[in-house]
């Protein structure tokens, strides 16, 4: 769908001080279903649209979380239950969970992009049959920072650390990749979900290779500059990649000799 | 006793993971206990078994700062290898943890007399050393704050 088509918001719920989850629901016709990691692009009226991943999925709602850093992404943090917005989509690659049954599953997460691998997360407990092992590793830069706190402590086997701890934090600090050694996975038998800040996804994907994770089974979700969303205009483009249509979620052996360009 | 096979102790040949741990003795600390304090004496070293410790820096007129969490597996103190022996942080557990406990005169004493155990100690506390500085450099980058 290239035409934006109009959601209204249901819910909002503050995550942390600039960043909010929204649910969105169709005012009348609702979008093709989103795969989890792929993105919609998401238009605040008058202001402009930016790309942005489904942090869960149910039916044709469709839910997001943002985080206010920019004119659009400002406005879209503003929004109230009753607003309306337009939405472009489903866009994209997705993580393809499916692909990974019968493995051990390792997801971690940086920062805000626990959102996108959030439906990952809820479609492994969903089917603990269906996979080995789930480790969910968090990383954030500090603990007011953390997303879905509530859910996230309801969740088996997650570790979370922070950057930089408050005086009441007494959990782990460090970089996410410390995590790594605290997590319970075979490596030949692990499929890795990714996302959060490039040189954190350099840093861990390239640790799990080290130890004999197969980078194809590496999947990481990139993010440049979206604007089209239908791969024509040429902003997201990274390298023979348009991460709009080719991305976001590829697989490490396809990211990692990208990765290591300068200025690409 | 059980030998965690990942982690420091791993990253040595199973010889010299063997003639390490003949000098290590088992220890149990409760949740909260300070196991050592910054530019004390680097007489020993732990390689935590279970459970948590945080490193603090003391920082006057305020509580210590934790800069980092060591878990299972993981080298607690390198000072001991490098003279003047003294604690570059504070060590603090934030669970109870388990660990082994090494004499690190004894450990320097046998690194002297067996050059190849030496050198295989010396370069596993080494890449100990080298992850801990990439990844305080990957924090310097604060990759999770505010876009530039």
């Amino acid at each position: 769908m290239t035409v934006p088509v109009p959601y209204r918001v249901t819910e909002r719920e503050a995550e942390t001080a600039d960043t909010a989850t929204i649910v969105l629901e169709p005012v009348q016709v609702a979008l093709q279903p989103f795969a989890p990691g792929q993105f919609a692009m998401v238009y605040a009226f008058g202001v402009g649209d930016i790309p942005l991943s489904v942090c869960a999925i149910d039916g044709h709602r469709l839910t997001h979380t943002v985080r206010a850093v920019g004119a659009v992404s400002g406005a879209l943090h503003a929004l109230r239950p009753g607003k309306t917005v337009g939405v472009r989509g489903p866009f994209g690659t997705g993580w393809e969970l499916p692909a990974a049954a019968g493995l051990d599953l390792l997801v971690v997460a940086g920062g805000i992009g626990l959102a996108p691998l959030r439906p990952v997360v809820r479609q492994a407990l969903a089917a603990p049959e269906r996979y080995g092992r789930l480790n969910v590793l968090i990383g954030a830069r500090e603990p007011r920072d953390l997303l879905y706190t509530e859910e996230v402590r309801g969740w088996p086997a997650a570790l979370t650390t922070v950057d930089r701890p408050d005086s009441q934090w007494q959990g782990e600090v460090g970089v996410v990749t410390t995590l790594l050694d605290r997590a319970t996975f075979d490596p030949p038998s692990t499929a890795a979900f990714i996302c959060g800040p490039e040189p954190m996804i350099r840093a861990t994907a390239g640790e799990l290779a080290h130890h004999g994770v197969d980078p194809e089974r590496i999947r990481v979700s990139l993010e440049r500059n979206m604007h089209c969303a239908t791969g024509h205009c040429g902003h997201c483009q990274l390298g023979p990649l348009l991460l709009c249509r080719d991305g976001p979620v590829v697989s490490w052996t396809r990211a990692r000799p990208l990765l290591m360009v300068r200025e690409l | 006793m059980t030998v965690v096979r990942h982690g420091f102790l791993g990253a040595l040949s199973p010889a010299h993971r063997e003639q390490l741990v003949g000098f290590a003795k088992e220890v149990s600390f409760p949740g909260g206990i300070r196991i050592f304090e910054e530019d004390g004496v680097a007489d020993r070293f732990w390689i935590i078994r279970s459970g948590l410790v945080a490193l603090d820096v003391h920082v006057p007129g305020r509580r210590s700062a934790v800069v980092e969490t060591l878990g299972e597996g993981e080298l607690l103190g390198w000072s001991w290898l490098f003279e003047p022996y003294r604690w570059h942080l504070g060590a603090q557990t934030r669970v109870a943890a388990q660990a082994y406990e090494f004499d690190a005169e004894r450990v320097r004493a046998a690194r002297a007399e067996d050059p190849a155990f030496g050198l295989a100690v010396t370069h596993c506390v080494a890449q100990v050393i080298a992850r801990r500085l990439k990844a305080t450099r990957t924090r310097l980058l604060d990759l999770y704050g505010p876009p530039a």
